[in-house]
């Protein structure tokens, strides 16, 4: 009899994270599970300009500290300079896996700011932006992305990097 | 996030996700995504891995460039670890 292999190659594939969410949360008794946003058109904005003429903003889930992760709100913080560290307790990543104490592998605004130095891009935003998480769509949809866009237009952004942790 | 990239997008400004959970990012639907497959938390590259992190930054502005279609999804080209055992310890439910 051949022993069963201590991996299962079934795991090599991106981590379906609908299923875990879902079997996590059926487990602890919640018969309702969340529908994730779902659409059939994208809207897509071609680039228009060389990205070295770009102001470039970036919109993190993190948060500037422990209230801020608490209050779920759209927020902003300053680039230059930018905080020393940001906080994430409050928002869902692999904290058995890996740790956030390092701010650029999540929130690169050095890097960033080295590639504006270099003239790859424009120039980085004078403010990076902060998007609450939520369950509710009609909320992210209808309040904190217009927000969102709201600053950033104010900023005169060109372009936006979004990055989730 | 993918909800506030196409709320940008829409409003004329291109996007890029760099992110890390792939099957909620496409089924949303999204212009630019690039995928980092790695436990959550760090998108951008292992913590004080300068180099992976500035090629992976350096991919995602790229991307701005190269994507001519929407859901154009592109894989970073690290792993995390050989095993992949971290893929099952996320929400791990008890045995």
């Amino acid at each position: 009899m051949t022993q069963k292999p201590d991996f299962d190659p079934a795991y090599r594939g991106p981590v379906s994270y609908i299923d875990k969410s879902r079997e996590y949360y059926w487990d602890k008794g919640f018969r309702n599970p969340y529908r994730w946003a779902t659409y059939s058109d994208v809207p897509f904005t071609a680039l228009s300009k060389p990205l070295s003429d770009c102001r470039v903003g970036v919109i993190t889930t993190a948060a500037l500290d422990e209230e801020g992760g608490k209050n779920r709100r759209v927020y902003s913080g300053p680039t230059n300079p930018w905080p020393a560290d940001m906080h994430t307790n409050h928002v869902s990543w692999h904290k058995t896996a890996t740790h956030t104490q390092d701010m650029g592998s999540y929130l690169p605004l050095a890097h960033l700011q080295q590639l504006a130095d270099q003239d790859r891009i424009g120039a980085l935003s004078p403010r990076f932006y902060g998007a609450p998480t939520t369950y509710s769509q009609r909320q992210t949809n209808t309040e904190d992305a217009p927000a969102l866009l709201s600053m950033c237009q104010e900023d005169a952004i060109d372009v936006a990097l979004l990055i989730p942790l | 996030m993918s909800l506030i990239a196409r709320h940008f997008e829409a409003n004329n400004i291109p996007t890029v996700i760099l992110g890390s959970t792939r099957d909620i990012v496409e089924q949303c639907g999204v212009p630019r995504f690039l995928f980092t497959d790695f436990p959550l938390g760090n998108p951008v590259g292992r913590p004080y891995d300068l180099p992976m992190q500035k090629s992976i930054l350096d991919m995602a502005l790229m991307l701005f460039e190269t994507a001519a279609f929407a859901r154009t999804t592109v894989q970073a080209p690290y792993v995390w670890d050989e095993l992949g055992e971290w893929r099952k310890t996320y929400m791990q439910l008890p045995a």
